[in-house]
C-alpha cells in the first residue's frame, strides 16, 4: 500500500450525492405544500426508471452493478429532472426523459466521471423539444385552485391520462415566467401583469418560497463545502445584472432582478444545476466563467428566446465549452511565473 | 516580528502527536548486530572502505563519500565487519542495497573526537567534515548537507530551519528541539558561518508550544527568529514552509538558493553541531515508536538496529498490529522487513492496526469535484494529473505540470472517490523517467554510429591518401619531379575534415561538463535508480548528470 495511508473520515461520492439529495429536501417538501403530492409521484417515478436504467447499463458495461448503483449519482440525476419538468403529466414523459438521460448523456458519453453534459438537463432538453405541449402545464397552487389534487387523483392523471370530474386545465396552468412573457406580449404591462393572482410577493405564488428553500439548500451545501461559492455567485450576479440592465432601460415591459432571481430554475440552477461536477469547470476562474455563462444565457433565453425558462439550453450550450475553459483558466502553478529563474 | 504567509490549500489530519511525545528522548540499547547500508542520502552511494573481518571503532569511518552529491557513512559502534552485502534497506521500492554489517562487540570503543575549530578552519574545510562526517538533512529527503551549504555564488539572505514537523504522529524533531535546542543553536551558528545569511527563520508549527518556548530561549541574544506557523500540512513542505516565512516561491525547477533561501531541518543541525565541535559523525538518529505499540516513544537510536528492534523499545506492537509505516501517514511507506535496519532517513515506525489506518475503500470514478485542487500546494490540477497518467498520456501530464507535484499526499487524502492519486503521479514520472533513459541511448547510439561512420571514412580516406602518396613516391622515384597537385589537396580536405570532428567533439564534451549547479536527482519519495541516468555516455559527462526536467528538488519531505 502506498502513502498516503489515511483518508478523509467518511469522505465518499455517494456521502456527497446524498448530501445533495439531502439539500433538496426542503424544497421538495414546500412543492408538496404549495402544490400538491404529485411531485412525488414524479420524483418516485424518476428514481426508479433512473435506477433501472442505471443498472441495465452497468450490467451492460460489465461494471460491478451493487457497488455502483447506489453510489447516488444516478438518483439525484433523477431527482433535478423530476424538480425540472412539471408533475401531473403522463407517467411516460419522466421516464422517457429520465431513461434518456441515464443512458444517453450519462453512459453512451462514459459514466460517472465523463459525461459532457448535465444528464438532467439533457433529458429535459429532450422532453422540452419533443413534447412541449406537456412541458409548460404547470400545477396551480393550491390556493387558487378550484380542485384540489389529491394523491389519488394525480395518480390518475400519471397513468390514465386523466382528471375524473375536471378538466386537466382547471389544474394546471402555465409558470409566472410563462405567462408574463405572453401577457407582455399582448401589451400588458409589467404592473398589470403582475397583479394577476398567480404572481406572489417577488416571484411566482408557491414557486417563490420553493425556490428560497432551493437557496437554503444550496447555502447548505456551501457550508458543507460540497460545492464553492463562486459558479452560484457569478451565475446569480450575472442574472441579477442583465436583469438589473434590463429592467432600468424599461422596467414596464422588463421584470426586476428580484422577480428572475425567484421564479423558473434561477436558484435550482445556480446551487445545484451549473454546480454539478463533472460537467462544469474545475478552476475558480472557470466556475467563474461558467457561472456568469449561464446566468446571462438564463436571460436571454426565458426573457427574449422561444422558451419559457432557459436554464437547461443555457447549462447545456456552457457545459460544451467546458473542456475549453478549464484549458484557459489553470491556476498559476507554485514556483511558475514569479519572476525567479532557476 | 514578521508577518506569515499563506501557502495554497492543505488539509489537517488528525495529528496523533501526543501519542509520543510527552516522554523523553530514551537511550536505545546497543543491538547485538548492526547493518549499515551505503546509501543513507541522495546522489552516488558511499564506497566501502572495510572489508569483512576489519576490526572498527565506533564512528570509524566505513564507507567514504563518492563523488560531489554523496556523504560518507560509519561504524555505529566497535565492532568486527561481519558482511558487506546486498540487504534489507528502508527503501519504498523494498530493493536490498549494499549494506555493512557489524558485529557489536559491546565495548563501545571511540575513535579519536576531533572537533573543528569552524570559525578558524575554511569553508571548504568545515564542508569537507559535513561530508566526511555523514551529515546529511534529516527532513527526509537526505540531500548532503555539505552540497546545501554551498551555494556556489549564490547570494543566501535567508536561512529556514525547518522544525515543522507537519506530518501527523511524529514527535522527534519536537521532542530534539524540547530537549537539546541549545545544541540545535549551536548547529545553526555553524550553518550561518558557512553560508552567510541575512536572517535566520526558524519554522516551528504552533501545535508545538513547548518546542517553539524551548527554542525561543536558545535563540536567545542571536538574532535568529522563531516562527510559529500554523499546523497545515503540508507546513513542512520545504517550499512551503519557506513561503509561509518569506512569502517567496521556489521557482519550478529550481532550489530554494534561486531565491536567496536556504532550508535545513532543525535535526540537521544537530548533527551539525555535533560533526564539527564534538567530532562525532552521525551514527544515530531520534526516531518516533508510535501507533499500536505499548508505550510510544522517541528513541535515539543507532544507525543499522533492525526495525524489529526498534518497535521493541516501545515496549513492542501490540494485538492487531497488521504492518508497520516507516516515515508519517502521509508520505511514509510500507516496512515489508522488520529486519530492514534504521537508515539516517527514518524519522518514525509507526505500527499500523486496521482501527488506526483502516483499509481504504476500492477506488471510484472521478467525478472531477475538484477537491483534490482546493487542498493542492502547488496549486496543480491532479484530477487533470489523474487523467493523463492514467491514460499514459505523458506529455500531457508534463504540461500540467507533473513535475511540480511534492507527492504530499493531500489530494489523495481527501479525494472521494478514493483514487490512489499519488500513486499514478508516480508511475507517470517514472515513465517519463523511463522513456528519458530510452530517448538519451537512442541518441547516444546515434552518435556513437555517425561517429563510427566518420571514423571509417576518414580511415578509408586516409587508406586512399596513404595509397596516393605511395603512388606518387612511387612515381617519384620512376623519375617523374614535382608533386601531383590533386593529391595535395585531397590531403588537405581530409586533414581539414578530419579537424572538424575533433573540434565537434571537443565542444559536446564541454558542454556535458561544466555544471555547477547540480539538481540532485530523486526525492526520498522515487527511488533514486528510477531517475539515475544510464551507463556513461560517451561524451564523458559527470557521474550525476542532473535529468533537466525529470529531477525533483533537495525537498525536505515534509
Amino acid at each position: 500500500m502506498s502513502s498516503p495511508h489515511v483518508l478523509t473520515p467518511g469522505s465518499s461520492v455517494s456521502r456527497i450525492m446524498l448530501t445533495v439529495l439531502a439539500a433538496l429536501l426542503p424544497a421538495i417538501a414546500a412543492y408538496v405544500y404549495f402544490f400538491g403530492p404529485a411531485i412525488l409521484i414524479s420524483l418516485t417515478l424518476a428514481s426508479i426508471t433512473a435506477l433501472a436504467a442505471e443498472a441495465a447499463v452497468l450490467r451492460l458495461r460489465d461494471f460491478p452493478v451493487k457497488y455502483f448503483l447506489f453510489d447516488g449519482s444516478a438518483l439525484l440525476t433523477a431527482w433535478l429532472l423530476a424538480l425540472s419538468i412539471p408533475p401531473l403529466a403522463p407517467w411516460w414523459l419522466i421516464v422517457v426523459g429520465t431513461a434518456f438521460a441515464i443512458v444517453v448523456a450519462k453512459h453512451l458519453y462514459g459514466g460517472l466521471g465523463n459525461n459532457l453534459f448535465n444528464p438532467a438537463m439533457a433529458g429535459f432538453a429532450v422532453l422540452m423539444i419533443s413534447f412541449p405541449s406537456f412541458m409548460t402545464h404547470w400545477p396551480t397552487p393550491l390556493t387558487l385552485a378550484q380542485h384540489t389534487v389529491g394523491l389519488g387523483d394525480a395518480l390518475q392523471v400519471y397513468f390514465s391520462g386523466g382528471l375524473p370530474g375536471a378538466r386537466l386545465d382547471a389544474v394546471t396552468m402555465a409558470t409566472p415566467l410563462d405567462t408574463l412573457k405572453t401577457q407582455l406580449s399582448l401589451q400588458h404591462t409589467m404592473d398589470e401583469v403582475k397583479r394577476m393572482p398567480i404572481f406572489g410577493t417577488f416571484g411566482g405564488k408557491g414557486t417563490e418560497t420553493v425556490a428560497t428553500m432551493y437557496l437554503l439548500g444550496g447555502l447548505f451545501l456551501l457550508r458543507k463545502r460540497i460545492i464553492t461559492w463562486h459558479t452560484p455567485v457569478s451565475f446569480l450576479v450575472a442574472l441579477i445584472a442583465i436583469s438589473a440592465f434590463f429592467n432600468s432601460v424599461d422596467a414596464s415591459r422588463y421584470a426586476t432582478p428580484l422577480f428572475h432571481l425567484f421564479t423558473g430554475g434561477a436558484l435550482l440552477g445556480a446551487f445545484f444545476i451549473a454546480t454539478d461536477y463533472v460537467t462544469a469547470p474545475v478552476t475558480p476562474r472557470g466556475k467563474l466563467i461558467f457561472g456568469a455563462g449561464v446566468g446571462v444565457l438564463e436571460y436571454l433565453i426565458r426573457v427574449f428566446g422561444g422558451y419559457p425558462d432557459g436554464i437547461a439550453f443555457s447549462v447545456l450550450i456552457m457545459n460544451a465549452a467546458v473542456p475549453l475553459i478549464d484549458a484557459y483558466t489553470q491556476p498559476r502553478v507554485y514556483g511558475h511565473n514569479t519572476g525567479a529563474t532557476p | 516580528m514578521k508577518t506569515l504567509h499563506k501557502f495554497h490549500g492543505g488539509v489537517h489530519p488528525p495529528e496523533h502527536k501526543a501519542e509520543s511525545n510527552g516522554l523523553p528522548i530514551a537511550a536505545a540499547p546497543l543491538p547485538r548486530r548492526l547493518v549499515v547500508p551505503l546509501r543513507q542520502h541522495i546522489g552516488a552511494p558511499a564506497r566501502a572502505v572495510v572489508k569483512v573481518g576489519d576490526r572498527v571503532l565506533k564512528g570509524q569511518m566505513i564507507g567514504a563519500a563518492d563523488g560531489f552529491i554523496s556523504a560518507a557513512v560509519h561504524a555505529p559502534t566497535s565492532g568486527i565487519v561481519s558482511a558487506v552485502d546486498l540487504h534489507a534497506v528502508p527503501h519504498p521500492s523494498a530493493l536490498p542495497d549494499l549494506c555493512i554489517t557489524i558485529e557489536a562487540d559491546g565495548e563501545e570503543r571511540w575513535i579519536e573526537h576531533q572537533p573543528l575549530d569552524y570559525l578558524a578552519a575554511g569553508r571548504d574545510a568545515v564542508r569537507a567534515r559535513l561530508r566526511d562526517f555523514g551529515v546529511v538533512g534529516l527532513g527526509g529527503a537526505v540531500f548532503p548537507t555539505s552540497v546545501k551549504l554551498d551555494p556556489c555564488a549564490l547570494k543566501i539572505g535567508t536561512l529556514v530551519l525547518n522544525g515543522a514537523e507537519c506530518e501527523p504522529w511524529i514527535t522527534s524533531d519536537d521532542r530534539l528541539m524540547r530537549e537539546r535546542a541549545a545544541e540545535i543553536v549551536e548547529g545553526i551558528k555553524i550553518m550561518t558561518h558557512l553560508v552567510q545569511p541575512e536572517q535566520v527563520l526558524i519554522g516551528i508549527e504552533n501545535n508545538k508550544p513547548e518546542a517553539v518556548a524551548a527554542m525561543r530561549t536558545a535563540c536567545r541574544d542571536t538574532g535568529f527568529q522563531v516562527m510559529a506557523v500554523p499546523t497545515q500540512y503540508p507546513g513542512g513542505g520545504e517550499k512551503q514552509l519557506i513561503q509561509v516565512l518569506t512569502g517567496k516561491e521556489v521557482p519550478s525547477g529550481g532550489r530554494p538558493a534561486n531565491i536567496g533561501v536556504l532550508c535545513a531541518n532543525t535535526g540537521t543541525a544537530y548533527t551539525v553541531h555535533r560533526a564539527v565541535n564534538h567530532g562525532e559523525p552521525v551514527i544515530s538518529r531520534v526516531v518516533t515508536v508510535t501507533g499500536n505499540v505499548e508505550k510510544p516513544q522517541n528513541f535515539e537510536v543507532l544507525i543499522g538496529t533492525p526495525i524489529g528492534e526498534v518497535v521493541q523499545l516501545a515496549g513492542g506492537a501490540k494485538t492487531g498490529t497488521s504492518h508497520y509505516i516507516l516515515g508519517g501517514p502521509m508520505m511514509g511507506f510500507d516496512l515489508n522487513n522488520l529486519a530492514t535496519p534504521l537508515a539516517k532517513a527514518v524519522n518514525c515506525v509507526i505500527a499500523a492496526s486496521p482501527a488506526l489506518f483502516p483499509p481504504k475503500p476500492a477506488a471510484v470514478p472521478c467525478i472531477r469535484c475538484g477537491q483534490c485542487a482546493q487542498v493542492c500546494p502547488c496549486s496543480l490540477q491532479p484530477m487533470e494529473l489523474f487523467w493523463f497518467s492514467q491514460s499514459r498520456n505523458f506529455d500531457k501530464a508534463r504540461g500540467y505540470n507533473l513535475f511540480d507535484c511534492i507527492e504530499c499526499g493531500c489530494c489523495s487524502y481527501v479525494c472521494p472517490s478514493h483514487i490512489p492519486l499519488v500513486s499514478y503521479y508516480r508511475f507517470a514520472k517514472s515513465e517519463i523517467a523511463a522513456q528519458e533513459r530510452e530517448k538519451r541511448a537512442a541518441e547516444q547510439a546515434k552518435a556513437r554510429f555517425e561517429f563510427k561512420q566518420l571514423r571509417e571514412e576518414r580511415e578509408k580516406a586516409e587508406k586512399a591518401a596513404r595509397f596516393a602518396e605511395k603512388a606518387a613516391a612511387a612515381k617519384a622515384t620512376a623519375g617523374a619531379e614535382g608533386e601531383d597537385p590533386a593529391a595535395a589537396a585531397k590531403k588537405a580536405a581530409i586533414q581539414a575534415a578530419v579537424e572538424r570532428a575533433k573540434a565537434k567533439k571537443a565542444e559536446a564534451a564541454a558542454q556535458a561538463a561544466g555544471q555547477c549547479d547540480v539538481t540532485p536527482m530523486a526525492a526520498v519519495e522515487t527511488p533514486a535508480e528510477s531517475l539515475s541516468p544510464c551507463p556513461l555516455p560517451p561524451t564523458g559527462e559527470g557521474d550525476l548528470e542532473p535529468l533537466r526536467d525529470g529531477s525533483l528538488n533537495p525537498t525536505e519531505s515534509p
